[in-house]
């Protein structure tokens, strides 16, 4: 590149800006038409941002802290249900009859004691409130009061082994009773977060069956998709490569982030 | 500067850097535009303070039937509702009426595909961040940078006759910004686009977590959504205007500038001193 100021005009580098503009132009073109949106290795390369927004976070100390809880008076009346709302499941449906009184959670997998815990298990360990927002990956919000244990009390009754690096959650239902299991999964840090709980009530009551009864997962601070409803088994792997799909959840399965934080 | 004698000359007006952070912007507006589309698509209604109120949006798409069963495409700005069939609401994909906010043309990907739109939309977000953060920073502790875009004071008195010459479509090719070009970037590079960072990581319930303040200057996260959303068009607008006047100001010489950086500036004015330096 010349040092003269006066004169910027050099063929070759017009044509390579040219070239440079029209590669871009049509690969955005291609983009638009989704086929750039369908290819493997673009969808791979972007998906890579979601170990980055989760590197960004954590440096940011964001993971670790706590999220907002609001006053009582914040409370929506529409604390709405998505994904699965009704399991319709013969084994679903029998436990709902009983009001769950047959339900297990089984927590299990690179655990030193295995556990098998019913719902009046859970309601005697010391239970949590706490008031927080729901924020779903499609946009909207709402804020609801949240009662249950702390998922860290129930892991340190199992002792997790040293290799033990995520928290799987397995649940009842098929997703829009559809042909695979809803399942998800947390990393120990989230699972040990002081706001993450195994609730079984919502708003003063009963957590509602279309809010995930008996039991549903608040991971506060990541979106609605991460937060298992219907669970009946949690289970301690060192990576989740060979359970369904592989990506680590139903929704990770199908294109979503890993980490659910943005 | 030695002066060429002759009556206009070309200069050097835009350095590599600037031109390069020009179209990188340029492209990651584009995908961060037609992704953000995708992604409000998800759910098409906006709302004010922490959470949804999901009978009372304060702005919405949508589709629904008229009495007769013909489908319509509804945009709703409070309680006013406009009918945006073929646009908004209700359009054309893959040869049939489908019911969606924004048209399969304007979202990337065209099909209703929030992954992929989440995944578009926050891969460029981590580019263009970075680089605004890093123009911003320069700007500020750059001497000779912050002549390029802040007004001087005999700029701000100019102003109300550049207004006027641009309403008359007279355009002064100078080297340096006019006033209301510096006033337009200042706006636009210090105001909005940090307004659109700052306004998408509010959205985060991760980055809420570290930093609930944000929540409180944006007055919760639904309201962040939605002045996330008006920044957008607030963009569009600057885009826009910013295409029109390239193309009436000298479109070549414009496209010169930002591409190669070369640009031909009006001959010196009797009255002012030289064009540059």
């Amino acid at each position: 590149m010349s040092n003269n100021r006066k004169t910027p005009f050099d063929p070759n580098r017009r044509r390579l800006l040219t070239g440079l503009g029209a590669a871009g132009g049509s690969l955005l073109l291609a983009g638009c038409g989704s086929g750039l949106s369908r290819n493997q290795t673009v969808q791979a390369a972007l998906g890579s941002t979601d170990t980055l927004t989760q590197r960004i976070q954590n440096w940011l100390g964001a993971t670790d802290a706590r999220v907002r809880e609001y006053p009582p008076s914040q409370i929506s009346a529409h604390p709405r249900p998505n994904g699965t709302t009704d399991p319709t499941n013969t084994q679903y449906q029998k436990l709902a009859a009983d009001h769950f009184a047959d339900w297990h959670l089984t927590v299990d997998g690179l655990v030193a004691k295995p556990l098998k815990l019913s719902l009046a298990d859970l309601k005697s360990l010391p239970s949590q409130t706490q008031i927080t927002r729901h924020d779903c990956v499609e946009g909207w919000s709402y804020i609801a009061q949240w009662t249950g244990v702390r998922l860290s009390d129930v892991l340190n009754q199992v002792v997790p082994a040293d290799n033990a690096r995520y928290v799987v959650f397995h649940c009842a239902d098929n997703f829009n009773n559809g042909p695979d299991k809803y399942y998800e999964s947390i990393d120990l840090a989230t699972a040990h977060h002081p706001q993450t709980l195994l609730a079984y009530g919502l708003n003063d009551d009963q957590l509602p069956i279309a809010n995930g009864a008996p039991l549903r997962l608040r991971a506060e601070g990541q979106l609605g998709y991460k937060m298992a409803k219907y669970i009946t088994r949690i289970e301690l792997v060192e990576h989740f490569a060979d359970i369904q799909g592989g990506h680590g959840g139903y929704w990770e399965d199908r294109g979503y982030y890993w980490w659910a934080g943005i | 500067m030695t002066a060429n004698e002759t009556t206009t000359q070309v200069v050097k007006r835009h350095g590599r850097a600037t031109r390069l952070w020009h179209w990188l912007n340029a492209l990651c507006l584009l995908v961060l535009f037609m992704s953000g589309l995708q992604i409000f698509n998800a759910h098409p209604a906006l709302y004010w303070g922490e959470q949804s109120h999901f009978d009372s949006p304060v702005f919405q798409i949508t589709a629904k039937r008229m009495p007769n069963g013909t489908p319509v495409g509804v945009t709703k700005i409070g309680d006013v509702s406009f009918h945006t069939t073929g646009f908004l609401g209700l359009s054309q994909h893959d040869g049939q009426l489908a019911a969606r906010a924004f048209p399969d043309w304007i979202t990337l990907p065209s099909p209703q595909w929030l992954a992929m739109g989440r995944h578009w939309h926050f891969t460029f977000a981590w580019i263009f961040a970075p680089l605004l953060f890093a123009y911003i920073v320069f700007t500020l502790i750059n001497r000779y940078r912050r002549t390029l875009i802040v007004p001087s004071g005999r700029e701000w008195r100019d102003l109300p006759r550049e207004v006027l010459d641009h309403l008359r479509l007279r355009f002064n090719h100078g080297l340096a910004y006019n006033s209301i070009q510096k006033l337009t970037y200042l706006i636009v590079i210090f105001g909005v686009l940090p307004l659109m960072v700052a306004t998408g990581v509010t959205m985060s319930p991760t980055v809420n977590a570290a930093w609930p303040w944000l929540l409180d200057i944006f007055g919760g996260r639904q309201s962040a959504r939605t002045i996330h959303f008006i920044g957008t068009f607030a963009l569009l607008a600057f885009f826009l205007i910013h295409i029109v006047l390239v193309l009436i100001s000298g479109v070549i010489n414009n496209m010169r500038s930002i591409t190669t950086g070369g640009y031909r500036i009006d001959p010196p004015a009797k009255d002012s001193a030289e064009p540059y330096e």
